[in-house]
């Protein structure tokens, strides 16, 4: 599903859309909070998940990276502010 | 579990460690508990996480305790009541290159770095006398990894004011202190990180954004080989390597091709492959792994196998070779008998999957790693750490012949009507006497490793030994056993503590009790390897106690059973020794008195024992 250029045709397949980033973002927070309650919005942040403290944000991006096969630098993780802006840097990365 | 084997998926490990913590609880009951304290000089939140996982894999349930950031030094240094209160099983201090405080200067003089090399080694040993003065509990401690950059380049190892230089000297002092001190053991980082990539496992960003020593995925792979440690220093060492023949000790399958068709040896690249794996497994015998054979294959053709010429395993280097058309999961139950060990104590080797499946499924509690292709067998088995050494002792590299000895004793037991004849022909000689400082080690490792042969199961450290040694309100014995056929070196244990009656109950409590000294021994721990069962070993050891007892005034001996999922086996011991059975509670817990008879008859009548 990650966008990429077609070797073989040399066209664009289907860019993954901000939906699938945020249903493929919200697996992973179900993982890694264990609580298959957890739906997240653009607007989502730490205050919103009980247990999304400041120690469980450094294993909450590293899951991100591997689901998405990307990695955040340290600018984008020091100014990300909600899980609109995470999906914003993934889609920019991947799209 | 699958997921916590190596080669893991340490990502996976990371995102799912809730999950997986739920499953590992669920799955078994019996956890050896422990209380570990982490002084970390980074953060170590995950670290403790993973840890955790891979502990409760190895049977161990452990309680941490954790410093405030970067507060290692501090918390062991000072008054400290939250961590007296913790009363750590273990400390581990958790520091990394990012804790040195001061790197030589490029104008130093080599005698202001050498004084500089003084100065950052003594920080950390007054931290280790301390700890050790303090908390009599062992220790584990990191050693330095190289820096993520060398300003010097290429000297940066050579010049005395690189700081790799500088890291290696450091490291030096660190092994120094590790070889004299018996409970100090270190955990190398330096190679981690090595085989884990420097580069990224030093990602400055992790350092910078969360204060980690290192990458984030590096922590399980990290945490892995610490668990190695811990579980070995507490007993949970594997004992055997069960190995399968064709494709796993050479290429090829000997009763097809014939053993001249056989890949080992110089000729072909893959024969090197399998002659270097030979090599391997050969050397683990030194350090006291015992080795046997477990193959779908003619006895004949097995051992026309292994002598082969250019082969370095040769069949006298197994103690059990089980080659035949059985199931291998019944072959590997029949060798853990053979060797008097519980099937968990093994490590089945073999390339074929299907096998391996087959073994762990039938055989619970058998590690049946994942070897991959030939090329890997070695670095699989190597990282898994089954056989991690702490310390190597005497008893490690005569292992083998300790055991072999002991399965020839079996056969000739077989050949005797009267298993007292048997017994006296062994001319057996044993040696049984207080704790005396070259046993401390062993007899701490025995306190830890005994679950089949052991009363009460209480385990100790090598401090809590040397404590009780010294302590004249307490009885000790060791005792060690010499045969025809060799040595098997300590054997049993026995402690006792002079106190009165009224600390039965407590006793019975499990509970650890230091009351009044009185004229009653209660013993605390009696214990014995299951490799002298049934060689009347327990009776000399009862004599020595009740003389010890005489020698003291103490007429009365109490015992105490707790029940465990593995000693059933001696539920009824005190009662064939002698003893009178006073109590028992619901939860299986029993007491036994002995009163000791003014003529006292000598149970032991087959071994030598110098009184």
């Amino acid at each position: 599903m990650i966008c990429r250029e077609r070797p073989d045709s040399g066209t664009m397949e289907d860019v993954m859309s901000r939906e699938e980033v945020f249903a493929r973002l919200n697996d992973v927070f179900r993982d890694v909070f264990d609580d298959e309650e957890i739906t997240v919005t653009d607007a989502t942040t730490a205050d919103d998940i009980e247990e999304w403290d400041s120690l469980e944000h450094i294993n909450l991006l590293a899951a991100v990276e591997q689901e998405f096969g990307m990695k955040f630098n340290m600018g984008q993780v020091v100014s990300m502010k909600n899980v609109g802006e995470m999906a914003d840097i993934i889609i920019s990365k991947i799209g | 579990m699958r997921e916590l084997e190596y080669p893991f998926d340490s990502e996976e490990i990371l995102k799912r460690s809730k999950k997986i913590k739920r499953k590992l609880l669920e799955e078994r009951a019996d956890f050896l508990d422990k209380k570990i304290a982490v002084l970390g000089g980074s953060t170590t939140h995950d670290i403790v996480r993973v840890l955790e996982l891979f502990l409760l894999d190895q049977g161990i349930r452990a309680a941490f305790y954790e410093s405030e950031y970067a507060q290692y030094w501090q918390d062991a240094m000072f008054d400290n009541p939250a961590l007296e209160e913790f009363a750590p099983d273990l400390i581990f201090v958790h520091t990394s290159n990012r804790n040195i405080s001061r790197f030589p200067g490029l104008g130093d003089s080599a005698e202001q770095v050498e004084e500089l090399l003084t100065e950052q080694y003594e920080h950390f040993r007054v931290m280790w006398d301390k700890i050790e003065e303090k908390y009599h509990c062992p220790v584990i401690q990191n050693n330095f990894e190289y820096p993520f950059y060398r300003l010097l380049g290429n000297q940066e190892a050579a010049d005395l004011h690189g700081r790799i230089s500088f890291i290696n000297r450091l490291n030096e002092k660190f092994y120094e202190y590790a070889r004299v001190h018996t409970h100090f053991y270190i955990n190398d980082i330096n190679y981690m990180a090595a085989a884990y990539g420097l580069d990224r496992w030093a990602d400055p960003l992790y350092w910078h954004m969360y204060k980690y020593a290192m990458c984030l995925q590096a922590i399980p792979e990290f945490a892995y080989n610490v668990s190695h440690i811990i579980k070995a220093v507490f007993g949970k060492n594997k004992k055997a390597l069960v190995l399968d023949l064709d494709n796993t000790l050479w290429g090829g399958i000997v009763g097809d091709d014939g053993v001249e068709r056989l890949e080992i040896g110089q000729e072909t690249p893959m024969g090197q492959v399998y002659a270097e794996f030979q090599g391997y497994v050969k050397s683990q015998k030194e350090i006291g792994v015992l080795l046997c054979v477990d193959s779908k294959n003619e006895k004949e053709n097995a051992i026309a196998g292994l002598q082969h010429p250019d082969g370095t395993l040769r069949p006298e280097d197994f103690i059990v070779i089980e080659a035949n058309w059985e199931p291998k999961s019944k072959n590997i139950v029949q060798i853990a008998k053979d060797l008097n060990i519980l099937p968990d104590s093994l490590v089945f080797v073999d390339d074929n999957p299907a096998e391996r499946e087959i073994v762990e499924r039938q055989v619970p509690g058998v590690a049946a790693p994942q070897i991959g292709s030939p090329e890997q067998y070695i670095r699989v088995l190597d990282r898994s750490g089954f056989f991690e050494v702490t310390r190597l002792s005497e008893d490690d590299r005569n292992r083998n012949e300790m055991y072999k000895a002991n399965i020839q004793r079996q056969r000739q037991a077989q050949d005797f009507g009267d298993y007292r004849a048997y017994l006296l022909s062994l001319q057996m000689q044993g040696t049984i006497k207080a704790f005396e400082p070259l046993y401390m080690a062993r007899i701490a490792q025995l306190s830890n490793k005994s679950n089949q042969f052991n009363l009460t199961t209480r385990r100790y450290t090598q401090t809590d030994i040397e404590t009780f040694a010294a302590d004249d309100t307490y009885i000790t014995r060791y005792g060690k056993l010499e045969d025809k056929f060799g040595d098997n070196g300590v054997v049993s244990v026995v402690i006792g503590r002079q106190g009165t009656m009224a600390d039965i109950p407590a006793y019975q409590k499990r509970e650890t009790v230091s009351g009044e000294r009185g004229d009653v021994l209660h013993l605390e721990l009696w214990l014995m390897s299951c490799r002298v069962l049934k060689r009347d070993m327990e009776y000399a050891m009862m004599d020595s106690v009740v003389w010890a007892c005489q020698d003291r005034g103490i007429h009365t001996i109490i015992g105490y059973y707790y029940p465990t999922a593995k000693n059933g086996m001696v539920r009824e011991f005190y009662g064939q020794m002698g003893f009178e059975k006073i109590a028992e509670d619901d939860t299986g817990v029993s007491t036994w008195r002995y009163s000791i008879p003014d003529e006292y008859q000598p149970k032991n009548t087959v071994i030598e024992v110098a009184k």
